[in-house]
């Protein structure tokens, strides 16, 4: 039987790469992903867990080392956040091109400067095209439900790609909530042991990451693109697994009382928490707005996007991060691109909120969707609107 | 490998373009590189060695009488071996059309 338990989500996470018996992790402490490597670390000089803990000098070195680990044919796991997540993106394009499959949860974290610990998504936008597999989570029960399924999905044969889980920095990170925890023995069974086909060993050698001149290039990065799309039939199949066995479903786009609703809203993350006391209420008064949480960010579910919001009129979409100088939201951007090509599809609405740790309350996502739907019917000179902004 | 590069299509690579044949880097021409070509004049070379030695390429032999020569399949062109050949016995020539 599962154990239910009342567990500040950082150590759940640790549990679970416990549970999915992790054989090396490396990682640098950072905030807010300061307690799952401390309690992974606790857990390994415990001898609670039967792993290799590298402490490294930084993020840089903790995702070679990753890679390194990863390579010989260890199962890897490492977090990190924010800066620390900017500090290894030029050697995240080598796990995913070299198809590693390290699993990483991403403590969402705002970027410097100023200098802040608090939460959003610009270090995610910022590592966006890196070619790993990502997937958002909304409480800690999907955070730790998705670290065991993103084992499974990047160690499948068929994939063989690395997973990042992102969570939003404290919002969930330092937030005590029950758990479900499957058992040990259920574990074993839904995550098969890592073999990768051609690891690092001196009794068969290989060159891993070799120089790919211009005759070459673009064919192992075609090769990249089409290995990162297909993933998705094997996240869906991992999915529907893991509805079988722990009765908690998943899916890359989530609806919430979407089905009739003319006005759409779209967040990431567990803002779509919030925004549901939110939908609540005004369904409550009649009216007819709905939710859209979108779980998949890569490979980007484009089907299930475009099936999701095209009976509405509007769809108003909530980013945590801005590209400077850009469309605004780069979540507004990818669903803009989506929806450009189809006959029937709502107007799209962008707004930029939450940035840095701001709150969005039930009463702001309501003021949201309020102005949302006023663009919609008369349009705007802007973009895009930055939410909640002292002018 | 079983194609030559330029006729390896993607579905043709290994999991992550890993390379699985140990030594292929000689299967690369280096010497597309190059614009100018080391020319030795023997009747200047002391059979020193030292162009051997400099050739960041490896590619530079001796033959049977002693002196020595460049493999153009590898030479890039650099022209280390000409700057280090102090008898001045090598000349780097332009590559023609
Ligand atoms: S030009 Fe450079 S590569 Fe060519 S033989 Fe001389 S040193 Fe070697
Ligand atoms: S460095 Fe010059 S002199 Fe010495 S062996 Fe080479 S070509 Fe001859």
């Amino acid at each position: 039987m599962a154990k239910r338990v009342g567990i500040e989500v950082s150590l759940a996470i640790a549990e679970a790469a416990k549970l999915a018996r992790a054989d090396v992790v490396a990682a640098y402490p950072i905030t807010p992903q300061t307690h799952i490597v401390e309690h992974l670390a606790k857990l390994v000089a415990d001898g609670e867990m039967d792993t290799q803990y590298i402490p490294v000098e930084s993020e840089h070195s903790a995702m070679s080392a990753c890679l390194g680990a990863s390579a010989a044919g260890a199962r890897t796991f490492t977090a990190t956040a924010g800066q620390g997540l900017e500090l290894m993106h030029e050697v995240m394009y080598v796990a995913s091109s070299m198809q590693l499959p390290v699993v990483m949860t991403v403590v969402n974290r705002a970027l410097s400067a100023p200098l802040s610990v608090w939460g959003d998504h610009s270090d995610v936008m910022a590592v966006r095209d890196t070619g790993w597999i990502q997937i958002f989570a909304e409480n800690g029960q999907e955070t730790v439900d998705n670290v065991l399924c993103a084992f499974r999905i990047g160690e499948d044969r068929r994939v063989l790609l690395p997973v990042m889980i992102h969570l939003d920095g404290f919002y969930l990170s330092h937030v005590i909530e029950p758990v479900l925890f499957p058992e040990q023995s259920q574990v074993d069974k839904f995550i098969p042991p890592y073999q990768h086909p051609m690891p690092l060993h001196p009794d068969r050698p290989v060159t891993m990451g070799a120089f790919g001149p211009p005759i070459i290039y673009a064919e192992t990065k075609k090769a990249q693109e089409v290995n990162l799309e297909a993933s998705k039939e094997v996240i869906l199949q991992c999915w529907d697994e893991f509805g079988k066995t722990f009765k908690r479903y998943y899916s890359p786009v989530e609806s919430y009382h979407s089905e009739k609703a003319k006005v759409l809203l779209l967040t990431m993350g567990s803002f779509g928490e919030t925004a549901m006391t939110a939908i609540d209420k005004m369904r409550g008064e009649g009216r007819e707005v709905g939710l859209i949480r979108l779980r998949l960010w890569r490979p980007f579910p484009f089907k299930e996007i475009r099936q999701a919001v095209k009976n509405a009129e509007a769809l108003i979409v909530l980013d945590r991060a801005l590209s400077f100088g850009g469309p605004g939201g780069p979540v507004c951007s990818e669903i803009k691109a989506a929806l450009y090509g189809e006959d029937k599809k709502p107007k799209v609405i962008g707004f930029v909120g939450g940035l840095g740790g701001r709150d969005i309350t039930p009463a702001g996502f309501e003021e949201i969707i309020n102005r949302g739907i006023e663009i919609s019917q008369k349009g705007s000179e802007n973009e895009f609107e930055i939410f909640g902004v002292r002018e | 490998m079983t194609k030559p590069e330029g006729e390896l299509t993607w579905r043709d690579l290994e999991i992550g373009s890993i390379v699985t044949e140990a030594g292929n880097a000689s299967q690369y021409q280096t010497g597309d590189w190059r614009s100018e070509r080391p020319i030795f004049d023997n009747n200047k070379c002391i059979k020193c060695g030292l162009c051997y030695i400099f050739c960041p390429e490896g590619c530079i032999g001796q033959n049977a009488e002693g002196y020595f020569d460049a493999d153009l399949f590898y030479c890039k062109g650099c022209g280390i071996c000409a700057r280090e050949c102090w008898p001045k016995a090598i000349s780097m020539v332009p590559e023609e059309e």
